[in-house]
């Protein structure tokens, strides 16, 4: 049974990071929640997003060249001398 | 998450009074650790690649230079990253960039959705805009093909190829960990905006991470 005041899939995947990120104002989570109840395909988008978010944060970050941290020590040395 | 931002930690206070002590390692540390992603930020502000090497020195002289200021109320990343962007901001504008910086955190207004709309069934169909062809669960991907080099390559891929915007709102967020309240405060963006972003930029790697897994089930 499908009432207007339901969600449909294709509304939900751009409401999930709303969700995601608690930012959905109580009734459109609640309508939220209730369609993930009954939806599988739903269900799995959701664990999706959060494996790719969990994956995301292992990727690592670029290396600084040492020509880069040389600049730098420089910096600091002449705000040393300015104390 | 909304809420307020994170204030310094005792780590925070410890390397800030290590770096006012004069210690050289405790601040190239800290230039380890945020050194590469300040660059990618400073060069959405200025033209070249040469100018935000240049303001991103600048901006740790900055730091330096405020650093008995330092009362933390924030964290001190978000300090460092505030400092940075009103650094990048004052360059940019000296170089008189044609961009206004209001629009640097702007999403876009033709962005394409979430999922491929042919994933949906349409008008006519039995369910309109309920799944066609819904995602299939990951459940039995093994974690180690998950975690593998060929895998996180291509979510690094998907992400070097977002709009920048984007890409440093998601690197700063997934990679990074940053609270929304954090890269709110130290890019200086709206929440909306921020999530907007956000979301945009995590479906797509999704969409991509998605791609990746399928090809391999069916070879």
């Amino acid at each position: 049974m499908i009432s207007p005041a339901d969600m449909d899939c294709r509304e939900l995947v751009e409401l999930i990071t709303d969700y995601l990120e608690d930012a959905l104002p109580a009734p459109e989570r609640a309508r939220l929640e209730a369609h993930l109840e009954l939806c599988d395909g739903c269900t799995i988008y959701l664990e999706q997003m959060r494996t790719a978010i969990r994956l995301a944060g292992k990727l690592t970050e670029d290396q600084i060249p040492q020509e880069g941290k040389d600049g730098l020590l420089r910096v600091f040395r002449e705000w040393k001398s300015e104390a | 998450m909304s809420g307020e931002p994170p204030r310094a930690s005792a780590e925070d206070l410890a390397l800030v009074a290590a770096i006012r002590a004069g210690d050289e390692r405790a601040f190239m540390m800290l230039v380890e650790r945020h050194q590469p992603q300040m660059l990618r930020i400073a060069a959405m502000y200025v033209a070249t690649r040469a100018i935000a090497e240049d303001v991103v020195q600048d901006a740790w002289l900055g730091v330096l230079r405020g650093l008995d200021g330092f009362a933390g109320r924030s964290s001190l990343r978000t300090w460092i990253f505030r400092i940075l962007v009103n650094t990048a901001k004052t360059r940019g504008r000296r170089e008189r960039r044609s961009v206004p910086f209001s629009s640097v955190w702007t999403p876009g207004g033709d962005e394409e959705p979430a999922v491929d709309p042919d994933r949906f069934q349409s008008e006519g169909d039995r369910w309109p805009h309920q799944w066609a062809t819904p995602p299939e669960s990951w459940e039995g991907v093994p974690e180690e093909h998950l975690l593998s080099k060929e895998t996180l390559a291509r979510i690094g891929e998907a992400i070097d190829a977002l709009p920048p915007n984007q890409r440093e709102v998601i690197r700063l967020r997934d990679l990074h960990g940053w609270s929304s309240a954090e890269v709110r405060n130290a890019l200086d963006i709206s929440e909306t905006n921020q999530r907007v972003l956000l979301h945009r930029a995590r479906s797509k790697v999704r969409r991509a991470l998605e791609s990746y897994l399928g090809e391999g089930a069916s070879t």
